[in-house]
């Protein structure tokens, strides 16, 4: 079985693949952004909508499917109604809460730049001159599944454990007695 | 299409994650915060599977995924808690350990 289902790209392709992956990037930064400075506390969930529907779409023009369908199911579907449920729960405030923020947010900001700042030099010096592949990949699902299955097998194991183990772990930490 | 766009994208996003959880006093706030640099880190495993013709970069972002479901289940659990004890998720406020 062939791990890749390889197709050549044509010029055009791949400057169509740029150009949906500038307005999905622009996009989905501009709602981060946006996430971290709201003073909405549901609006801000609804931002992280936009930002992981966007790298969905982002998984998907890297040929990754199964990645982008899961991503959609679990991010979209059950952390952000998780989410939802924790804001209501803790009876957010209705509209702006103008209590969200510390005061000394340029440390913040410092910090986030400086590591933007360590990370974008280094991204820069080592993979400027590095392209994708141009024959474009598209990862097969039944590639991921044989693999999860037969490679990762045991890291598989120990995630489900995990899994069970925050499952009790939430309903024990959560449980009012 | 070059490598780098998308590492470029995971960085930024990574940053404002981290700005983020830096700067927000809201617990679920933090908890979406980190979501953010998860996904980042998620972009960055996905970019680098298709630049190698590897599965295995898709397979740890679903891995990845995985442990990002059993975190926030966790993480809401605590906070929920928080919220129970002392009627207020302000994180700043969470510092009885302090001296």
């Amino acid at each position: 079985m062939t791990l890749l289902l390889a197709a050549e790209m044509t010029e055009t392709e791949v400057w169509v693949a740029n150009s949906f992956f500038l307005v999905i990037a622009l996009v989905s930064i501009g709602a981060a952004l946006k996430m971290v400075t709201t003073k909405n506390v549901v609006h801000a969930a609804l931002y992280l909508l936009i930002v992981l529907s966007g790298v969905a779409a982002v998984y998907v023009i890297l040929g990754a499917e199964f990645a982008a369908a899961t991503q959609v199911l679990v991010y979209i579907g059950a952390i952000l109604v998780l989410l939802l449920f924790g804001v209501m729960l803790t009876r957010a405030k209705i509209g702006a809460d103008t209590d969200l923020d510390y005061e000394q947010k340029w440390i913040g900001g410092l910090v986030a730049a400086a590591m933007g700042a360590v990370m974008g030099y280094s991204l820069w010096e080592a993979f400027s001159d590095v392209k994708l592949p141009d024959d474009r990949l598209v990862q097969r699902t039944d590639a991921v599944a044989d693999s999860i299955f037969s490679t990762y097998i045991v890291p598989f194991e120990a995630l489900s454990v995990l899994l069970l183990a925050a499952l009790i772990g939430a309903v024990v930490v959560a449980r009012r007695d | 299409m070059w490598l780098n766009q998308f590492l470029f994208f995971a960085a930024i996003l990574f940053c404002i994650g981290v700005y983020g959880v830096l700067t927000r006093k809201n617990g679920v706030l933090v908890l979406m915060s980190i979501e953010l640099i998860l996904n980042a880190v998620n972009i960055n495993l996905v970019a680098f599977g298709a630049y190698n013709q590897d599965i295995a970069g898709q397979v740890f972002a679903l891995f990845i995924i995985a442990v990002a479901a059993a975190e926030v289940g966790v993480g809401l659990a605590i906070v929920l808690l928080i919220y129970r004890n002392r009627r207020s998720i302000n994180v700043a406020e969470a510092d009885l350990l302090k001296g």
